[in-house]
């Protein structure tokens, strides 16, 4: 209860206050244009009919959250699946290239870890490449990869999710080098005095300290191969996808298809984040972790 | 003791050359007509000069003068293969990959000596921090030049290095509009607002406890969704020159810099804050002497993150349209046209601008935060 009362209370305080401060915005955003066409059409509407016109543009510069949660509703709910304009169908292409750059990340990840903690060659030289890499700017490579693979030949999937790839790696990266140093020097030594090799070592100690590292620097990597996932689709002029949901309502003034594609793209990301703190939890139960 | 030490990296590029010597010529000219080649002393040469530096690091010496031994040996290696090719792209066969690979060993065991290497004086410990890693990136640049074009990689897929450095250095006047329009307007405003503004409601956040509860949980949900998406709403809302671009980087920044100031003004311990209280010191006081400061690395660490997401921001939020003028626009229009060595120069541009960036921050960082455990164990 008390975490009920501590958090739950000012965080729906603040979300309402959130909703009721968009509908001020959309009325005073789209106040203007309201107002040229009634002085076009001769009208002249009372103030709360007025701001009843103002939330029920068609192409309103502001959509008011009903409009966006109606939009939502319709595309996620009353269309069918397989329809390129279902919400659903959007957010799986998405999500698909997103899983795949997600395992391809993690991995590679986990991997370069390891080779850091064993090879001092690497730690000294690779180390600074990997943090200097993440100060660029990938996104901004995004376009080209996708361009580049596609006169290869390579299409569809790969190219996106070899973004999202280089997003995710680092992270976990970071992370598992964190994790698998993080063994304190008596257990070290305890498994010194063991006479344990250093496979042993790597996998009785270094492992499964370094699994509560592993999930949380997976959420943060599922988030960032999310945008990779986006954002790759959005040069290529990508037929499926939220990224090119963004695009064309970008291309067409669609602004409520636009904060629709938001919404989606929120929720697939509140989802990937949760599967994994839950996948962690359930891991760190099955390792005999007790809450602490 | 023995006189010998030798070291699978060297072992293995000496196998390496001898491969090499046996499969014979190093590209198709060279096998069609061996007298028309110009470069035919080169590759005894080369396969020479490979295999002395292998032998000589296998020899017990100073660990330093091994170094350096390697280090000459392996790069003259790398810019005879990458001279001879020159002319011949595309025509290299086996054993020129066999003397490039034998090569890249000698570099690595060079690396590996280098980073064996305990020097006891600062400037050394600094200077090796900084080779190595060098030494790495000049490795990868080698075999990119070496492999695109003794493979003859076309050139929309992936131009040399050299061909990258030398349109960058033939179009100076196009980057620097780039820059000026991405960086020095949408970037460091968008930053610098953008940071103000998470700063300034996180030290609102703290003065009103119920705000802080309700603020931290969404802004911790709010950092793990795909904000860039907003980028198509403000270019529609401020049209297409800076100030959308500004605007995504004001949004994508405001939430990193709000959730460590507010998790860094929890930072101050209790001892201290009670030290402050006997003192008599108001909120303000303690704020300003005490709990900002032990905010600072926070405070940093959100300005880092910011420096690199607000690049980012800018630059994508230019494919949803720009003045003729931008880093994002010349990229999206550049592949378009498949210059793609025009996209690459705007990369190392972008690269360096956020290497610089976030250096700078790193800097003041360490000059501001000299107290703080992290800066002073060095």
């Amino acid at each position: 209860m008390d975490s009920f009362r501590s958090k739950i209370i000012p965080v729906t305080t603040l979300l309402a206050g959130i909703v009721v401060l968009w509908y001020v915005f959309a009325v005073i955003l789209n106040a203007p244009f309201q107002r040229d066409l009634d002085a076009r059409s001769g009208q002249t509407p009372g103030t709360m009919e007025f701001i009843g016109k103002t939330l029920s543009q068609p192409k309103p510069t502001m959509p008011a959250p009903h409009q966006v949660a109606q939009n939502v509703f319709e595309n996620t709910f009353l269309r069918s699946v397989t329809s390129n304009r279902s919400l659903v169908y959007n957010a799986w292409v998405t999500l698909s290239s997103t899983l795949l750059g997600f395992a391809f990340g993690t991995a590679l990840g986990i991997l370069i870890a390891v080779g850091i903690v064993h090879v001092t060659t690497l730690d000294r030289s690779l180390m600074p490449w990997i943090i200097a890499s993440q100060t660029i700017p990938i996104l901004a490579v995004a376009p080209m990869i996708i361009v580049v693979l596609a006169a290869v030949g390579i299409t569809g999937l790969i190219p996106k999710a070899l973004i999202s790839t280089y997003l995710s790696f680092f992270p976990v990266a970071v992370g598992m080098v964190k994790g698998l140093r993080s063994p304190e020097l008596m257990h070290l030594d305890l498994m010194h005095t063991y006479n344990a090799s250093r496979a042993q070592t790597f996998w009785k100690l270094r492992v499964p300290a370094s699994v509560p590292f592993l999930f949380t620097s997976m959420k943060v990597a599922v988030a960032a191969s999310l945008v990779g996932a986006i954002v790759g689709e959005l040069p290529t002029g990508a037929v499926a996808g939220i990224g090119a949901k963004l695009l064309a309502g970008a291309y067409y003034s669609q602004t409520v298809d636009i904060w629709a594609a938001l919404v989606a793209g929120s929720v697939v990301a509140a989802l990937l984040v949760m599967a994994v703190g839950i996948a962690g939890r359930l891991v760190d139960r099955a390792m005999g972790g007790r809450p602490a | 003791m023995t006189r010998f030490k030798p070291s699978w990296q060297a072992m293995l590029a000496i196998v390496l050359c001898l491969a090499a010597v046996i499969l014979g010529a190093m590209s198709k000219p060279e096998a069609a007509a061996a007298a028309a080649y110009p470069y035919l002393g080169t590759k005894g040469l080369i396969i020479g000069l490979a295999v002395a530096t292998a032998l000589v690091s296998a020899i017990r010496i100073q660990p330093v003068v091994e170094a350096l031994v390697l280090f000459v040996g392996a790069h003259l290696v790398a810019w005879l293969l990458i001279s001879g090719i020159a002319g011949f792209e595309g025509t290299a066969l086996a054993p020129y990959f066999l003397l490039l690979a034998a090569a890249w060993l000698l570099g690595w065991r060079c690396v590996a000596v280098l980073s064996g290497l305990r020097p006891a004086a600062d400037w050394a410990k600094a200077a090796l921090r900084l080779v190595i890693p060098a030494i790495f990136g000049a490795w990868i640049l080698i075999i990119w030049e070496a492999v695109t074009r003794g493979a003859g990689i076309p050139f929309i897929l992936l131009p040399p290095p050299s061909a990258i450095g030398a349109r960058f250095v033939n179009s100076l006047p196009v980057l620097g509009a780039d820059v000026r329009q991405t960086i020095f307007k949408a970037v460091l405003i968008g930053y610098i607002v953008g940071n103000l503004a998470g700063f300034i409601t996180a030290i609102l956040a703290d003065r009103v406890p119920f705000l802080r509860r309700g603020l931290l949980p969404i802004g911790n949900m709010v950092s793990a969704l795909p904000i860039i998406g907003v980028a198509p709403i403000m270019v529609m809302w401020f049209g297409f020159d800076w100030p959308s671009k500004a605007a995504v980087v004001i949004i994508m920044t405001f939430f990193p810099m709000l959730v460590n100031t507010v998790a860094g003004l929890a930072a101050s311990g209790h001892m201290e804050r009670d030290l402050m209280r006997t003192y008599a010191s108001g909120y303000w006081q303690t704020l300003i002497k005490l709990r900002l400061p032990a905010a600072a690395p926070f405070i940093f660490n959100a300005l880092k993150i910011n420096s690199t997401l607000a690049l980012i921001g800018a630059i994508v939020a230019e494919f949803f349209g720009t003045p003729v003028v931008g880093m994002g626009f010349r990229i999206s229009t550049e592949v378009g046209r498949m210059n793609i060595d025009m996209v690459w120069a705007e990369i190392a541009v972008a690269a360096l601008a956020g290497s610089v960036f976030y250096g700078v921050v790193a800097l003041v960082e360490r000059a501001v935060t000299f107290w703080h455990p992290s800066v002073r164990g060095g």
